[in-house]
């Protein structure tokens, strides 16, 4: 434990209740926070790929989650360690930006630091590693950035991005029909992107999910689905060419927000009221009937007397919509956001060619499908599936699909998945380290081996041996000077990835190098951790 | 270095083979669990509530033991939601698909053993799943377009799904019941409209199927007992004191004589909701809230039955039957649809008084009444009904139909081996494995039975080698009889929910080498 002594001897206390705290420092910090972030990147390591495997969580609420996703593993695992926790943001931000590769980036992480360990343990200066390190990553990007490729689509040409989505479905449980899935996530996509800004606004992709019926069920809707019935039994269950007036005012008479007192005191004031309140509930029914809305969906609850107003003058309702599905009704049907009845008019409804509601299995469930609305700019993926945890998987694995497929509409270059291009990054930087003169040579060298890691467990997860497949490839990819040549994890005989058709986007594979590096120097800039111990 | 601790203090994890073995395990033991309760000669158990009071249940339905274990392995979660999900979809086969999903991980833990990859494991079941599928799809039978065969059908199936119930006994009396109700609801899946009233004593026997509606509610006092030609009003509205519902208004008042007067207003209020309801020249009146003494006296004043406090469903299924619509304000008159039916009057049955609706316009709902000694028989007979009457509505929708008694699962198990011997490489293993697994659902419904399950199996297999076989076990006389003639039939749709959940659920669990379990949420002590 650190300790000055003054001039006469007597001891310095620098940190509040030193005793109390654990405290490590220089190499010995540095090793215990590479140690950490390796356990990690270990876990994850074996769901990287096509053949990689799940993990099994139980929330502290004894909640399972059944996931491949990088990021759901970590964000649930309940990590104490600071180091881990910092693993578990890297993960999180990858999931942010791009979507996808979050186990791809924490794999890559953990293979530097166990690089970085290895250079520290020769004498090397931990700044010295991180500058080679970053030196290399940068080296790493423009690589990528060379043996990009751009790839053309066009709204009636989607296939490219499917087989781009398949390749990122294939890792999960759900790859029995990624095709399918594929499908509906371009399409979805393509429904709501707008192409000549290149950007995909994906809260316009509402993700629903109800268990029973098979996987390959799942369905797009071009359409709102929501998961609430008519507000009175016996409304109509099907509303063609419906026009919708979407509310944010209960039918119930109005609460003032300033306080205020009614005060009744004589027998005529309470018939006046009485009068009034009956008043108020046909008014507002009469106002939506009068704008010639046939169904009102309504963000709040009805009155019974309301309720049966609405019934009675034929106009369906629907209540206790939330304020997200409120604005998607709005944004797919035309329509708009009204707050006060008063504000009603014809040209704030929207329209939708088919209002219905389903019912789904034994119990009472229904939903509400909303089709063939004014803007199909909004649409819902419907997932249907064995059980919870299959849905919430597929919902995880479609929202993974909907980011690669937005990623390519913003940036069309793509680059070759199955661990070709780390490959191909990883001859590039080590045939650069030699013409760079000091340490940092040595930092460039050991970047190069990291980034043989992940085709190395591509490989390991698959069942190959991972050294002699790596090498192999490796040589392959210098000799026939061939960027395209990757990991062979299906067994399909090939191992140019151009003709398996797998692909990964460019600025997903950038942001995981230059996320893993940049979280890896963090980590070796540390020199001193100062915990407290157990209270 | 050892790794510092990176998980919070009671977090575990299991790794690789120890993961794996942990979710075997624990998914076996609950396909164990409920593997006694399959088949006709399945047995019960014995379900008692850690809650207050201790209560029991006794059943044999798959979901419901699942629902009330308290389970600590996550693998068997996954078992318990799948038979959770077959309960919501199908109704039926909830044990079943328990079952085959306990034994796909059981073959599969045999060929993990001997050192073949779970994703191997996992594309050999997919592809036994599909076959096996299409194999049940080639064997179907569709009677939809003929009523009278369609009609045997269902009979069929109900009495096949009600012989492993308690109600196996009279399972000709009940399953046409359920034939009956299901049959009224004209092809919708909406089993809210059939409504299953309990009522202990008497026997099995005595339950019985009313075409009618019957509301489990008095009738109010000095008001008629018996209507004919009834106008019904069906109600959702305070009768109680009808409060102004303006925000924040309230009475104050400086003496007593006002508030007499504020009183008489109310009075005076109520009165005249009242005659407006009687307005519309009902002589019935439900309503889902209370009705007060001083309503309720002018409604007998009138004339007119007045039943308070039907519940939400009640008069949601009252509006059905009646056909009148449910209303909350009472000023159109003209406008306002009224229910009607023939005959309301007050019946008994056992010590209990209830209402009794007959000869209703809307055919769609109609009314179980379950007779039986005690509580327990009453709600497990409800629980066999409720099966009966779920798998019914749905091969109403979806009317292809299979044979029953280990029928359709030979015939997989035989069109799966074929494709085992066709695939080359290690997949064929768990391909072979699949049908295995396949095979020991007959296997346990006649070793729960007390048959040789073996020499049974054995026969049946070579039974089934033949074309168009359509050999089964018969359970009552412990042989292999011909299905067709005995009249064992299962729907299809649950058939292929089992099979295709089961194999979901083990292929789920298949793919997970790593456990992690997060430290449990602090309770506070009740105590």
């Amino acid at each position: 434990m650190a300790l000055a002594f003054d001039e006469y001897g007597r001891p310095f206390i620098i940190l509040r209740e030193q005793e109390s705290k654990s405290r490590l420092r220089g190499i010995d910090a540095q090793k215990a926070n590479i140690s950490a972030g390796v356990a990690v990147s270990r876990i994850l390591r074996t769901s990287l790929g096509p053949k990689g495997m799940d993990k099994m969580l139980q929330s502290p609420d004894g909640d399972i989650t059944i996931t491949n996703d990088g990021a759901t593993i970590l964000e649930q695992m309940d990590v104490d360690n600071q180091i881990g926790k910092l693993m578990v943001e890297l993960s999180r931000s990858q999931d942010y930006e791009i979507g996808d590769g979050t186990t791809g980036v924490v794999v890559l992480a953990g293979a530097l630091l166990e690089q970085a360990e290895k250079l520290l343990e020769r004498g090397i200066h931990p700044i010295r590693v991180a500058e080679g390190f970053e030196i290399s990553s940068k080296m790493a990007v423009d690589h990528l950035e060379k043996i990009s490729h751009k790839f053309d689509f066009s709204a009636t040409n989607i296939e490219p991005l499917v087989q781009t989505c398949m390749t990122t479905l294939s890792s999960k449980i759900v790859n029995r029909c990624k095709r399918s899935l594929a499908e509906i996530a371009v399409k979805g996509v393509m429904a709501v992107a707008d192409l000549e800004r290149k950007d995909v606004n994906l809260d316009l992709i509402k993700v629903e999910g109800k268990v029973g019926g098979k996987l390959e069920d799942t369905e797009l809707v071009y359409g709102i689905i929501v998961d609430k019935d008519m507000s009175h039994p016996q409304m109509p269950k099907q509303i063609e060419d419906a026009k919708i007036a979407i509310l944010t005012c209960p039918f119930e008479p109005p609460k003032p927000k300033t306080k205020h007192k009614v005060d009744i005191d004589t027998v005529e004031k309470f018939q006046t009221l009485r009068k009034q309140e009956q008043q108020y509930f046909d008014d507002m029914v009469q106002q939506c009937k009068d704008v010639g809305a046939t169904l009102v969906i309504c963000q709040w609850g009805f009155d019974d007397e309301a309720n049966h107003l609405l019934m009675h003058r034929n106009l369906p309702a629907v209540r206790w919509v939330g304020g997200v599905e409120l604005e998607l009704i709005a944004i797919a049907t035309g329509g708009r956001i009204v707050p006060r009845f008063q504000e009603l008019t014809t040209e704030k409804l929207g329209k939708a060619g088919l209002v219905r509601e389903k019912a789904f299995g034994t119990t009472k469930d229904r939903m509400l499908y909303i089709e063939h609305c004014a803007n199909s700019k909004a649409v819902t993926i419907f997932i249907r599936g064995g059980n919870k945890m299959m849905i919430e998987e597929t919902k995880r694995s479609i929202h993974d699909a909907l980011c690669v497929a937005r990623n390519l509409i913003r940036n069309n270059s793509i680059v070759y998945g199955g661990g070709a291009a780390e490959i191909s990054c990883s001859i590039a930087v080590e045939a650069a380290a030699d013409k760079y003169p000091g340490v940092e040579q040595y930092a460039i060298r050991a970047f190069a081996d990291a980034l043989d890691s992940v085709p190395m467990a591509l490989a390991e997860n698959s069942g190959l041996q991972p050294i002699e497949t790596v090498s192999a490839v490796k040589a392959q990819q210098i000799k026939e000077n061939n960027h395209c040549c990757g990991i062979d994890c299906n067994d399909t005989g090939t191992n140019d990835m151009r003709e398996q058709n797998v692909f990964e986007t460019l600025i997903g594979k950038q942001q995981q190098i230059l996320l893993a590096t940049q979280v890896v120097k963090m980590i070796l800039k540390i020199d001193d951790v100062i915990s407290p111990t157990e209270y | 270095m050892a790794v510092e601790k990176l998980f919070k203090d009671e977090a575990t994890e299991e790794k690789g083979e120890r993961a794996r073995m942990a979710s075997f395990v624990g998914a076996m033991a609950i396909a164990d669990l409920v593997k006694t309760t399959l088949g006709p000669k399945g047995m019960d158990k014995i379900l008692q509530s850690t809650g207050r009071g201790h209560s029991v249940t006794v059943t044999n339905d798959g979901a419901t033991i699942l629902k009330s274990l308290h389970i600590d392995n996550p693998a068997a979660k996954v078992l318990i939601d799948i038979s959770k999900v077959q309960d919501d979809e199908v109704g039926d086969g909830t044990t079943s698909v328990v079952v085959l999903a306990g034994e796909l991980l059981r073959e599969a833990e045999k060929l993990v053993g001997s050192k073949i990859h779970p994703m191997t494991i996992i594309s050999g079941f997919r592809m036994a799943a599909d076959c096996a599928r299409k194999a049940l799809l080639d064997r179907v039978n569709d009677n939809k377009d003929d009523a009278s065969k369609f009609r045997l059908d269902l009979m069929r199936i109900a009495k096949t799904t009600l012989s492993s119930k308690i109600l196996s006994q009279d399972k000709e009396h009940f399953a046409k019941l359920a034939v009956d109700a299901v049959m009224r609801l004209k092809g919708s899946t909406n089993l809210e409209s059939i409504q299953i009233i309990k009522k202990a004593g008497g026997s099995l026997k005595d339950s019985f199927l009313d075409e009618g509606f019957i509301l489990d509610k008095k009738i109010g006092l000095g008001q008629p007992k018996r209507i004919e030609n009834a106008n019904i009003l069906v109600a959702n509205t305070a009768m109680d004191t009808d409060k102004v519902k303006i925000y924040g208004a309230r009475v104050r008042v400086d003496s007593m004589a006002k508030v007499a007067q504020i009183e008489g207003a109310e009075k005076e209020k109520m009165r005249e909701k009242v005659q407006k309801i009687i307005g519309h020249g009902i002589n019935c009146f439900v309503n889902r809230q209370l009705i007060y003494n001083f309503p309720e006296e002018l409604f007998a004043d009138a004339g007119i039955l007045a039943i308070e406090h039907a519940d939400f469903e009640g008069i949601e299924r009252l509006a059905l039957v009646t056909g009148g619509e449910i209303a909350s304000t009472f000023d159109n008159p003209e406008s306002v649809k009224l229910g009607h039916c023939k005959l309301i009057e007050e019946i008994m049955i056992g010590e209990d008084k209830l209402i009794h609706f007959s000869g209703v316009e809307m055919g769609q709902a109609c009314t179980i009444v379950l007779r039986g000694a005690s509580f327990h028989v009453l709600d497990e007979a409800e629980r066999s009904l409720h099966d009966a009457l779920c798998v019914l509505s749905q091969t109403v929708n979806d009317s292809r139909v299979l044979l029953g008694g280990g029928w359709p699962e030979m015939v997989m198990a035989k069109a799966v081996d074929e494709l085992a011997r066709k695939t080359p490489g290690k997949k064929s293993h768990a391909i072979e494995a699949f049908s295995r697994a396949l095979i020991a659902i007959p296997t346990t419904i006649a070793d729960n039975a007390g048959l040789d399950s073996a020499e049974l199996v054995a026969q049946l297999r070579a039974e089934h080698h033949k074309e168009d076989s359509n050999a089964g076990i018969d359970v009552i006389t412990g042989t292999v009889g011909d299905m067709s003639e005995l009249g064992i039939s299962e729907a299809f749709k649950v058939k292929q929910a089992v099979l295709l959940s089961a194999t979901e659920a083990a292929e789920m669990i298949l793919r997970v080498d790593e456990i992690i379990t997060c430290a449990p949420r602090r309770r506070e002590d009740r105590m």
